[in-house]
């Protein structure tokens, strides 16, 4: 099956499942540790409801429980989609709190990576459990292809959820899309910062497309 | 249980061991089962290899178990590679290792995060640099 085949079936299943339900669409934001996951979701959240999700850090695994913004109403091109953004903590297969010793005090640092592994845990089984669709947010400035990478798109993929995948971070310089693109060829890859706030016409255009 | 152990030096306490674990005994196992297999391997410092990879619920499943016993007293989680079954070859090098030269499954390297300083991946090969402390 060709690409394209293989991407207009994706979408086609992926709105075959979203126009089934009634209820907002619970939508989980996943993605490595620090590919902006929650300056996404706040960005999200403030644009559609005026109020933000989490707090944003430098600091790896800030975001250490999932956090739900509820009722989040999507209106573009005369079409409105409502979804309830989960922002998880960012999937890792290991955590090291000494690595959080440099900016905090060891008993915080514990406190931190403990926080971090059963956020972890709880985004595992969400995925498994609780999610209708998934944006997947990776830093385009970094290598895609890591394991944990690949391992969740394939657990992505096995529940058959609807996923569009953002390179964040386009105005680095390192930027690379194209990257992400040849990375994941069989999904739709949305380019956006969700900093500085570039190309979220387009990210709202394929929300309320893809998950509406 | 195929088992390979590089003692590395005269005390066998200074070893790493290898565990190659065969798709036939995996396909035997309940998926915690796995898990705790791999997991109580990776617990003791060794290196655990799977002929037959594990399928994404198994996967999902790892990651969560391995966030739950995360303790700052030692052990801080997992590194793991896997070639995926479209890359492998049927005369892999685990296959040739185990007699089976018809091997389409997918190969999984899992190691202690702690003792696996680099766990790299390209087109043919997985490489992984172990330290023994």
């Amino acid at each position: 099956m060709g690409l394209f085949t293989e991407l207009k079936d994706s979408i086609s299943r992926a709105t075959d499942r979203l126009f089934s339900e009634q209820e907002p669409k619970r939508i989980g934001i996943y993605g490595p540790p620090n590919a902006g996951k929650t300056t996404l979701a706040n960005r999200i959240a403030r644009d559609w409801t005026g109020d933000a999700i989490g707090t944003e850090s430098h600091i790896p695994h800030e975001t250490r429980r999932a956090r739900r913004k509820e009722n989040v109403e999507i209106e573009r091109n005369g079409k409105s989609v409502t979804i309830d953004i989960v922002d998880t903590p960012g999937v890792t297969t290991k955590v090291d709190y000494e690595e959080f010793t440099d900016e905090m005090e060891e008993d915080d640092a514990i406190r931190r990576s403990r926080e971090a592994t059963e956020g972890v845990a709880e985004a595992m089984h969400w995925l498994r459990e609780d999610v209708d669709g998934v944006i997947y947010v990776l830093d385009s400035a970094e290598d895609p292809i890591t394991q944990v990478n690949t391992m969740l798109i394939g657990i992505i993929e096995s529940r058959d959820l609807p996923v569009l995948i953002f390179a964040n971070k386009i105005d680095l310089d390192e930027s690379s899309v194209k990257r992400i693109e040849d990375a994941f060829p069989q999904h739709k890859t949305v380019p956006l910062s969700a900093k500085e706030g570039d190309n979220m016409d387009e990210v709202y255009d394929n929300i309320a497309q893809y998950f509406g | 249980m195929p088992k390979a152990t590089n003692t590395g030096g005269d005390d066998p306490d200074d070893g790493i061991q290898i565990d190659l674990i065969s798709g036939e005994r995996m396909s035997e196992m309940a998926t915690m089962e796995k898990i705790r297999m791999i997991l109580d391997g990776v617990h003791d410092g060794n290196i655990v290899i799977l002929e037959d990879g594990l399928t994404p619920d198994e996967e999902s499943r790892l990651i969560e178990t391995t966030m739950a016993e995360i303790n700052p007293d030692g052990f801080n989680g997992i590194e793991i590679e896997t070639y995926p079954k479209s890359d492998t070859k049927d005369s892999s090098l685990l296959g040739r290792i185990m007699g089976n030269d018809e091997s389409e499954a997918k190969l999984t390297v899992i190691g202690p995060a702690n003792r696996i300083e680099t766990l790299h991946k390209d087109e043919t090969l997985i490489s992984a640099l172990v330290s023994r402390s």
